[in-house]
């Protein structure tokens, strides 16, 4: 599959599951649904920036590295908007933003070469 | 009368098997290695300037078969040029009368002496460059016949060469008319029954298709898949097939169905193409299911499970670290 393609699918069904697991949170059920949403988003944010890295640098490791700068970044970024859980969403953010860093690197298929 | 010691006997033989190439453009350097046609002497192209290998038949004869064999196993080497194929520069007659053929000079070792230092994964893409060439010369009509570890050697810098053609059987519209296969018995050498014509055998104990140890005459290209199938055994147990057969038992099962396959009785029962066997052995380097072996639900998860280990433990990972934080939100 397509790299940047791999990192929307997973980013987005990683980030879902991410925000759905704020419905054990009972403070937070009220907006699940606005978490949900903010988390898929995220989570697509965070594939396309992992997937497009992976079509322009081929190296398993510096895509794990840059997946992990992004999954934290914006996950810090939305902790800052909830001025807290700083550790309850750096922490799964950043996870995501790894698996999806090795599977895009791992899985994607880059583009293919045009013939001269 | 005092009797000559066996060194001496041996320089003595080794002298008069000695080429003469006064007048020819070579120039000695050592003797290197003999085998059922002749020997093989590491000599110098004095116009060229490379180092070059003389395959010398040992004894004179202008109508002689041996030399019509030689020449023939020149032209096929000639019309096979692929990298893994053994280049042949020139062929013809020695001042003495012997026929030469003169080719590039591998160094190097041969796959029993290579084998030994390699791992498993390196032990199956080295078969997958093996059969390459074989692939290529079944694809121009040619048939090696005599494939054995002995006849594979792997240069310096890691080159695959199939070497000594010499039995091979020709395509009918390979070479040009009247060069019909050579039928007459050649000098044996050890563990080997070179012999080829009608009705006769020729090959390497372990190595040789029941079809060819047979006599038959209509062997095809399956007989190398087979001799394939037990070199890829000789691989992963380090003898030749029927020489060790408990050591099989160690062998992975998908590469024991593989080599099992090729090596079918049935000629049909086997893989019909050297590149269909490497596609399995490709497959299982993979991780991917082969042809050869239908594995049970176990087998399978496991060998998904290995090939996407690092993918499964970070999932595992994050939904243990979800499990745990839901776990401790409840708290």
């Amino acid at each position: 599959m397509n790299k940047v393609l791999l990192g929307v699918l997973l980013g987005a069904i990683l980030g879902a599951i991410d925000g759905t697991t704020a419905w054990f949170t009972p403070e937070a059920r009220a907006e699940i649904a606005g978490i949900v949403i903010g988390s898929t988003i995220k989570g697509i944010i965070a594939g396309i920036l992992i997937g497009v890295f992976a079509r322009k640098v081929h190296s398993l490791a510096l895509g794990i590295v840059f997946g992990l700068g992004v999954g934290l970044l914006l996950a810090f970024i939305v902790a800052q908007m909830q001025h807290g859980y700083y550790f309850q969403i750096m922490l799964p953010g950043g996870m995501v933003g790894l698996i999806v860093g090795y599977a895009t690197q791992r899985y994607g298929r880059g583009p293919k070469l045009q013939q001269t | 009368m005092k009797s000559l010691s066996d060194r001496v006997l041996a320089r003595l033989q080794a002298d008069m098997q000695m080429p003469d190439l006064s007048g020819t453009r070579y120039n000695l350097l050592r003797y290197v290695a003999c085998g059922g046609m002749g020997s093989v002497w590491l000599a110098e192209d004095t116009v060229l300037k490379r180092r070059v290998a003389l395959k010398v038949l040992d004894f004179a004869g202008p109508a002689d078969d041996l030399g019509v064999r030689l020449l023939r196993e020149a032209r096929i080497l000639a019309s096979l040029e692929h990298p893994g194929i053994v280049p042949v520069h020139d062929a013809g007659t020695l001042p003495d009368g012997r026929a030469f053929c003169c080719m590039k000079y591998v160094e190097g070792q041969t796959l029993t002496q290579h084998i030994a230092t390699l791992n498993l994964p390196d032990r199956l893409r080295l078969l997958e460059r093996i059969a390459e060439p074989l692939d290529f010369a079944h694809a121009r009509g040619f048939i090696h016949r005599d494939l054995k570890p002995d006849n594979v050697m792997i240069g310096a810098f890691g080159e695959v060469l199939v070497m000594d053609w010499g039995l091979a059987k020709v395509g009918v519209t390979s070479l040009e008319a009247g060069e019909t296969e050579i039928a007459r018995a050649v000098q044996p050498t050890q563990n080997s029954l070179h012999v080829t014509g009608q009705g006769s055998v020729l090959g390497t104990r372990g190595y040789i298709s029941p079809e060819q140890a047979r006599g038959a005459i209509e062997v095809d290209h399956r007989t190398d898949i087979f001799s394939l199938g037990a070199i890829l055994t000789f691989m992963l147990t380090g003898s030749a097939p029927g020489e060790l057969p408990a050591a099989s038992g160690t062998m992975p099962r998908p590469l024991r169905a593989i080599s099992e396959k090729a090596m079918a009785a049935d000629p049909n029962a086997r893989y019909q193409s050297a590149r269909g066997m490497t596609a399995d052995i490709t497959h299982y380097l993979n991780g991917e299911p082969v042809s050869a072996y239908l594995e049970n639900l176990l087998e399978r998860s496991g060998r998904v499970f290995a090939r996407h280990r690092t993918a499964v433990v970070l999932v595992g990972v994050y939904l243990i670290m979800r499990v745990l934080f839901i776990l401790f939100v409840r708290r």
